[in-house]
């Protein structure tokens, strides 16, 4: 066998392992995405600044005040959580009316606000934050170590995925979200109190983004920029999946962790590219995305 | 002059304007229903009809004027607070949700607070069989029938007592038409109020106490029932029936 073409077992699998934690990451991000714009019509280009922004507070939470981990992974979440109810309060809600365009513009000055924020007060090299000490080490699965703090993450991120999908397909206030996304005037005038469900949904939406923030806190630096990267992945899931399907986020977010896994092992070179090829063609043959509806 | 009519009315209309956007679509309309009446509102497509019911709700682009719910000024509040002075909205375009069950669809209203105590999910199964047998399935999949008894069964079982209508007949085969029919009767012996829009004047003219004709924005002609027979010149003139 021509050794270039010949890959390790291990090695695949390690990947595919590895590119599953990733793929968790971008199935909790791109599902608090899809909620929002399917209720309040905003492509919230802001989710990756307020998920940097949790990961910053769990960092000033262990620096400043000695709080930990564990409760940081609560705290970090609420705060973002409110700080969004204060977003869309104060700004989102006066743009509904108008095209998606000034949606994401508005988001995306939000982006910059609050970037700009945290490099002057951080700047943009990274502060280093440790996995909790329950979590360290590593665990022998064969054919890898996985580092237990990863293990971690991926069991975390899909529970949490998981019961989101239950709560919104299997709870009655998640049939007034499903509902609201299709005809929110309708709902509102069978008596619920639609714009508190926005303000709400944003609200969680963002503090999704945020416990990925604290969850990616000790597997990377911590750092002011560490949104910009990501987002441009999650919006391409969210393309891939097709805006407004939670199952689709959620298993889009998965596949194409994955997938970038198995380009690093077959072609290194492009799998920082994979998904954005996969989008172009996407596009191209099913524009609503792979479990999208037409709007 | 019936003697309910010495009481506070369910819903009272006075000079209503209405718009959407910059264009100015209700020119003063006046309007009352009083508890327990079944009131149609006529009129040609375009005459303001759905609007009127859209501006009741607060569900148009503006409004000026006076809307009265029992006695409560509402021109100010938003829908869900209107809704819950205990109306039940049943839009033309009949707004089933795809992503909803059939029974998740009947289910979803919720009961509105302090108002009666509404039909039961088995009374309304009784009324519109169909939905019953087809409650597993997504809620668009319902024939136009279907969606329309839908539409109307769901808004029953919150405790609204004040119904607003609009188009229920459209576009539907007789013996449903005759089902709806029955419907309002049966509504009617209940004590619900009932405003219903219609096109199809002879589905209506029968249920009506009191009809109103609309025509550009505004309320052109106002009888009783029982002047229909004086009144059927006008209404040809008006209407083409
Ligand atoms: N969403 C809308 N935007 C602008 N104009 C509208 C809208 N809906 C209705 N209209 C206009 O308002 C007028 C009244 O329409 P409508 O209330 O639907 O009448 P009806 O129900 O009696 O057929 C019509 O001239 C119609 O073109
Ligand atoms: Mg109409």
């Amino acid at each position: 066998m021509n050794p270039e073409f010949f890959i390790p077992i291990p090695v695949l699998l390690s990947q595919l392992t590895l590119g599953l934690v990733n793929g968790a990451f971008y199935a909790m991000l791109s599902l608090g995405l899809a909620v929002i714009f399917g209720l309040l019509n905003v492509i919230n280009f802001a989710h990756g600044a307020l998920y940097m922004l949790g990961a910053v507070l769990a960092w000033a939470g262990m620096n400043y005040f000695g709080v930990g981990y564990w409760t940081m992974l609560l705290v970090s979440p609420l705060i973002v959580g409110i700080i969004g109810i204060i977003i869309e309060r104060l700004l989102l809600h006066w743009i509904y009316e108008l095209d998606h365009i000034y949606g994401l513009l508005l988001t995306l000055g939000i982006t910059l606000v609050i970037e700009g924020i945290m490099r002057s007060a951080y700047g943009v090299s990274g502060l280093p934050y440790a996995a909790p000490s329950e979590l360290r080490g590593a665990t022998d699965l064969g054919f890898m170590f996985l580092p237990n703090y990863r293990a971690w993450v991926l069991v975390a991120s899909i529970t949490v995925c998981l019961a989101t999908w239950f709560f919104i397909e299997k709870t009655k206030v998640g049939s007034y979200l499903r509902a609201g996304t299709e005809n929110p005037k309708i709902v509102e005038s069978f008596g619920v109190n639609v714009p508190v469900m926005i303000t709400l949904t944003y609200g969680f939406g963002v503090a999704l983004a945020a416990f990925a923030g604290v969850l990616a806190a000790p597997m990377m630096q911590v750092s002011p920029l560490m949104g910009q990267n990501l987002i441009i992945i999650i919006f391409a899931v969210v393309v891939i999946g097709g805006m407004g399907s939670i199952m689709g986020a959620i298993v889009t977010g998965l596949a194409l962790g994955v997938l970038e896994g198995l380009t690093k092992v077959i072609y290194p070179q492009a799998s920082s590219t994979v998904v954005f090829l996969i989008m172009a063609i996407i596009l191209l043959v099913r524009p609503a995305g792979l479990f999208g509806r037409d709007k | 002059m019936r003697e309910y009519k010495s009481s506070v009315p369910a819903l009272e209309i006075e000079d209503l304007q209405g718009w959407y956007g910059e264009s100015h679509v209700l020119h003063g309309v006046n309007l009352k229903v009083y508890p327990g009446e079944v009131v149609t509102l006529l009129g040609r497509n375009g005459s303001g009809r759905t609007s009127t019911m859209r501006a009741v709700m607060g569900l148009i682009g503006a409004r000026k004027g006076s809307i009265k719910v029992n006695g409560v000024e509402t021109i100010n509040m938003p829908t869900y607070k209107i809704a819950n002075l205990g109306i039940g909205y049943c839009p033309e375009e009949r707004a089933i949700f795809s992503s909803l069950s059939c029974e998740e669809n009947l289910l979803l209203p919720p009961k509105i607070r302090g108002a009666g105590k509404g039909m039961s999910q088995d009374e309304i199964y009784e009324m519109f069989p169909n939905l019953q047998e087809r409650k597993h399935s997504q809620g668009t999949r319902l024939s136009g029938g279907e969606q329309q008894m839908l539409a109307v069964g769901r808004i029953l079982r919150t405790g609204a007592n004040l119904l607003l209508l609009d188009e229920i007949s459209e576009g539907l085969a007789p013996v449903i038409v005759q089902a709806l029919a029955r419907m309002i009767r049966t509504l009617k012996e209940k004590g619900y109020t009932v405003v219903m829009v219609e096109q199809n004047f002879h589905f209506a003219a029968p249920l009506a106490d009191r009809l109103y004709v609309m025509e550009h924005g505004v309320i052109v002609e106002h009888f009783e029932a029982n002047e229909l027979e004086t009144k059927m010149p006008v209404l040809n003139e008006l209407l083409g029936v």
